[in-house]
């Protein structure tokens, strides 16, 4: 994510907020600890909320988690760079994916 | 508070209490009991939650909002605004007001293109009602096994409202639709958080667009939408899934070639022939894959719960809801052995044939010990629930007969 994404992003909160839209309560959630947590949380977090990780396990394996994350990097435009794919993609699968 | 996870832990209890074998995820708060089990996060994470206006809803994700109606609700024939599942795919969802709203309606094969506020759509056309199911293509998905990536529905991403609005096709006649048009393209105000996301288009084609029974909805079971559900005015398609009754809808365009925005060409799509349907997208179909259509035949019993204790020589009123995709349900079996034996289920007031219809049957057993209770809805194009799952990569359509596990003591 560069910064001038950063600054879209922030953009559109502006705009959403300024409209008085109504947007659901989110709560934390306690991820995991390990390598990769705060790239998963850096990037995923910008277009939805992470609820939708635990929503989806433990059932992906590695090469489900490698496909969701390429989704969202190739279908819906997430600006993940290739690196950063990786490291989520193994994050996910390591705590979040199928034993 | 009783969460649904302690209520899952008293399940397992009276599991092992009882030898009868109770799926796991049935026995949480909301989720409709006699399916496979949802995924483990999806249980963990369905709490019962409340957005503005609504009533508490099974949360499965916050941001973008998509919260399913718990199964009590469906006890009713038509399902209360305040409990009206909610669905959305992006996450930049302004909230708009009946008064700065316009819809264009236009296109480049629309000869006269214009312009209407919602006073003037109430106004300049006449209004139409119709009752009709609104289902998320993906309802169920989470009863999937194996399971799919998704939203991890159980089986309340669905809802029958009485809705009221102008006829699209009186609305598209406004607009001059040429000869050439194939298909009508539908915009919300919704949008992505990024640019570089597509934002939520759908087309629908010319044919189903100048039905009578579409809607450009402003009203539901007599009131203003629910902001969730698309304020200030929303399609309605009666008979096809959820995907394309686009909610604070915009934009109204008329084109002479397909549509091949994300959300058509690789989203909502089901292996072409897989399912028992009779409605083609002819305009959006491959040999490989073809645009979900009309709702598959289905049916869910509200009145039974999972490892519920009946008493022998007692009545026990197994009801429910059926529908389908616009053909009409013609009948609903229940069977209180396994499905050895069915029973025809007397069939409740006919809203119309896109609506939900209930069914009833009132067993009572005398043999005491384990009792499976299932339903199975037939519809009037000769299409049953099926007994067996039919896989498709996006968990869409499904229609298994549900299999509910009671103890007769």
């Amino acid at each position: 994510m560069n910064a001038r994404t950063t600054i879209a992003i922030l953009a559109v909160i502006a705009a959403v907020a300024a409209t008085g839209a109504a947007l659901a309560q989110e709560k934390r959630i306690a991820f995991k600890d390990g390598p990769g947590l705060q790239a998963f949380q850096a990037n995923c977090g910008t277009c939805h909320s992470l609820d939708y990780v635990i929503l989806n396990s433990p059932f992906l394996d590695r090469a489900g988690w490698d496909a969701e994350v390429k989704k969202m990097a190739n279908a819906f435009g997430a600006p993940i760079s290739a690196p950063d794919q990786a490291t989520i993609t193994e994050y996910l699968a390591e705590h979040y994916g199928k034993r | 508070m009783t969460t649904r996870r302690q209520v899952l832990q008293w399940g397992a209890g009276a599991m092992l209490a009882s030898g009868v074998i109770v799926p796991r995820g049935a026995a949480a708060a909301g989720d409709a009991p006699g399916f496979l089990d949802l995924p483990a996060g999806a249980v963990e994470q369905g709490d019962l939650e409340t957005l503005a206006g609504k009533v508490p809803l099974i949360k499965r994700s916050w941001r973008p909002p998509n919260y399913e109606t718990p199964v009590q609700y469906f006890a009713e024939d038509i399902t209360p605004n305040r409990a009206f599942f909610v669905r959305w795919h992006l996450a930049s969802i302004p909230e708009v007001s009946a008064t700065n709203w316009t819809l264009n309606v236009g296109g480049p094969a629309a000869a006269t293109p214009f312009a209407v506020n919602l006073e003037q759509l109430k106004r300049d056309f006449p209004a139409a009602e119709v009752m009709a199911v609104c289902q998320c293509s993906g309802n169920r998905r989470g009863l999937f096994v194996p399971h799919v990536a998704g939203v991890e529905w159980g089986a309340g991403a669905m809802g029958n409202a009485r809705w009221k609005g102008a006829r699209l096709k009186d609305v598209l006649a406004k607009a001059g639709v040429k000869p050439e048009t194939v298909e009508i393209v539908l915009d919300g105000a919704d949008g992505p958080v990024i640019p570089a996301t597509p934002d939520f288009v759908k087309s629908i084609p010319l044919a189903k667009a100048m039905d009578e029974n579409t809607l450009i909805a402003y009203e539901m079971n007599g009131e203003p939408l629910p902001h969730w559900n698309g304020f200030p005015a929303r399609i309605v398609l009666p008979g096809w899934t959820g995907t394309y009754w686009v909610k604070q809808v915009t934009s109204i365009q008329a084109v002479a070639k397909p549509y091949d925005g994300f959300w058509m060409k690789s989203a909502y799509r089901i292996p072409t022939g897989r399912f028992p349907l009779i409605d083609r997208f002819l305009t959006q179909e491959t040999p490989a894959n073809t645009p979900i259509t009309e709702m598959v035949v289905n049916s869910l019993i509200s009145s039974v719960a999972a490892g519920q204790k009946v008493t022998a020589g007692q009545p026990l009123d197994i009801n429910g809801v059926a529908w389908d995709g616009g053909a009409g349900i013609s009948r609903v079996d229940v069977s209180t052995d396994g499905g050895r034996t069915w029973m025809l289920a007397e069939l409740g007031p006919d809203h119309g044939r896109f609506a939900f219809r209930r069914f009833r049957f009132v067993a009572t057993p005398q043999a005491r010990g384990p009792m499976m209770v299932m339903a199975r809805a037939s519809n009037r194009a000769g299409a049953a629930q099926t007994f067996d799952l039919i896989p498709n990569p996006a968990g869409y359509h499904h229609n298994v007969v549900q299999r509910i596990a009671v103890e007769v003591v």
